[in-house]
């Protein structure tokens, strides 16, 4: 489904290397986790995926698709693939919880019916039902990220990308997020997570790619965290 | 097609009111920068009478000896109206001369008994000329002077014309309203300009606000018309915003301007309410640029603005 072939990228004319030479695959439905320390090539791993950074060599796949040949007009059909949760939630503050997830729809050209329908399910999958009129301001950093799950799986994406989504919570929230990213792989959504957090992986106990210095180090298909 | 224009009005709408202190802010430097506009129309309005009063007051007078007939000052008039250059001629008649004098000097008992005394009409007649522009004298005069050269010596009809005596205040006040207008011209575009850029970098500051939303939605795969869409529908409440107020604050503006500076010391026909009537009389038109310069300027600079943040 993914496909990291040679991927590598530096910057200041190789001064400085986020990725080398990174090839790795991921089938459709699994639940794949990315550790590492910081600077150690996670989220520049993503923004390939994401189409917001090139490589500056190597060939990133989407099924058979060359992410990075895609033209920019089309991009954001492509992104439509694929739900994004990040650490620091980014939801639109001046937007409710519930027009945040329809924001994802409307961008989507879904019609006005299925967004009713779909909107209000999706908030109910991550149990913030009774929050839908709240404002970002308005809810706990745990609640947020719940949002920005439901707005990233609102669209039903082939793969959902978790860039540390658990980075700004408490252990408690950590733990629902955790769940919630686990029920929604579980429905078959190929999961990509980032983190730094031994004990989520520890007890998912999924695929684990340990990465760095830009370098794959470990790739294990029922993996522990080890650095 | 039209959900999606929809969902960016009311997407835009929303954006306006939640963003209450930021909208205001970008409607009250908008409503500044359209005021100059709408300032300017009216000094431009004002000057152009001014100018227009003062080359009206400016004009040739042809005097003609107390023997001309009316014949021939008919015949000097008509050729006189013939000429492309000539916008009126008025004809003044001896009666009427000596009328205006008494008139003129009703308060004056020692002229008046001169004339009486005199027993007959001292004065002339007279034609009062009127060119278009007042570069065309100069060739009204030089049609006259050749009348006068080509007169009988021992019976003439023209006794003389003042243009010699006008000329340097003619020619003086066709340089002023020449250099008036070039100047004008100059200082209402860089005003322009101004309140434009002005209003661009307040709207630009505004969506720079934005940006990590812009970012968010480009990751949600919204399109670029369905992130800039907003933007612009904001922009152009704030525009509309400003020109509703500025054409409501003008109202008031003027009546204490006119009250409180009007009528021009030196210009009686540039007198209080001038402005106003102006204003009203021409409402559609100040409605059309305040209102639609608000709502181009609003839509353009959030259109660039965002544009900006939608490139990376």
């Amino acid at each position: 489904m993914i496909y990291f072939d040679k991927v590598s990228k530096w910057y200041n004319g190789g001064e400085s290397v986020a990725l080398e030479d990174v090839t790795f695959q991921i089938a459709p439905h699994e639940f794949v986790s990315i550790v590492g320390h910081s600077g150690a090539g996670k989220s520049t791993l993503l923004k390939m995926l994401l189409a917001e950074d090139r490589p500056s060599d190597g060939t990133v796949f989407y099924e058979s698709t060359d992410i990075h040949k895609i033209p920019r007009g089309r991009l954001p059909k492509f992104r439509r693939k694929i739900g994004t949760v990040f650490q620091d939630f980014k939801l639109l503050p001046n937007k409710t919880a519930y027009e945040n997830v329809a924001f994802a729809m409307e961008a989507n050209g879904r019609s006005d019916e299925e967004i009713a329908e779909n909107v209000p399910q999706a908030l109910e999958l991550v149990d913030l039902d009774d929050k839908i009129f709240n404002f970002p301001h308005q809810l706990s950093g745990g609640e947020r990220q719940r949002v920005a799950i439901a707005r990233a799986i609102v669209n039903q994406p082939d793969i959902i990308i978790a860039d540390e989504p658990t980075g700004n919570l408490d252990p408690i929230a950590t733990y629902e997020v955790v769940q919630i990213l686990k029920k929604i792989n579980d429905l078959g959504t190929t999961v990509i997570m980032t983190t730094h957090n031994k004990g989520v992986i520890d007890e998912l106990g999924r695929r684990v790619i340990t990465m760095d210095r830009g370098r794959v180090l470990r790739d294990d298909e029922s993996g522990k965290y080890v650095l | 097609m039209w959900v999606a224009f929809k969902r960016i009005v009311r997407s835009g709408a929303i954006n306006f009111w939640r963003s209450a202190f930021v909208s205001l802010a970008a409607i009250f430097v908008m409503t500044v920068a359209l005021f100059m506009i709408a300032s300017t129309m009216l000094d431009n309005y004002s000057l152009r009478q001014a100018l227009e009063d003062l080359q009206e007051k400016v004009d040739i007078n042809v005097y003609f000896v107390t023997t001309a007939s009316e014949g021939e000052i008919a015949s000097l008039k008509t050729a006189l109206e013939s000429l492309p250059e000539v916008a009126e001629v008025a004809y003044t008649s001896r009666d009427q001369a000596l009328q205006e004098f008494r008139d003129r000097h009703s308060g004056d008992a020692l002229t008046i008994q001169a004339l009486d005394e005199l027993g007959e009409n001292p004065l002339g007649a007279s034609l009062s000329i009127r060119a278009h522009q007042t570069s065309h004298y100069e060739g009204v005069a030089a049609f006259l002077a050749d009348r006068q050269a080509l007169e009988d010596p021992q019976s003439p009809v023209i006794d003389r014309v003042n243009y010699a005596r006008n000329q340097v205040a003619i020619d003086r006040l066709g340089d002023i309203i020449d250099d008036t207008q070039t100047t004008n011209t100059i200082r209402t575009s860089i005003l322009l300009l101004l309140a434009i850029f002005v209003s661009f970098v307040t709207i630009r500051l505004a969506i720079h606000h934005s940006r990590e939303e812009i970012g968010v939605m480009r990751l949600v795969g919204a399109s670029n018309a369905f992130i800039r869409g907003p933007f612009v529908v904001t922009g152009i409440m704030q525009g509309l915003f400003a020109g509703v107020l500025v054409l409501i604050l003008l109202y008031p503006a003027l009546i204490f301007y006119e009250s409180a500076f009007y009528p021009f010391p030196f210009f009686e026909e540039v007198s209080g309410g001038m402005l106003l009537g102006y204003y009203v009389h021409n409402f559609p038109y100040f409605l059309l640029v305040l209102v639609g310069g608000g709502i181009i300027i609003g839509a353009v600079s959030s259109a660039l603005a965002v544009s900006r943040y939608l490139r990376v």
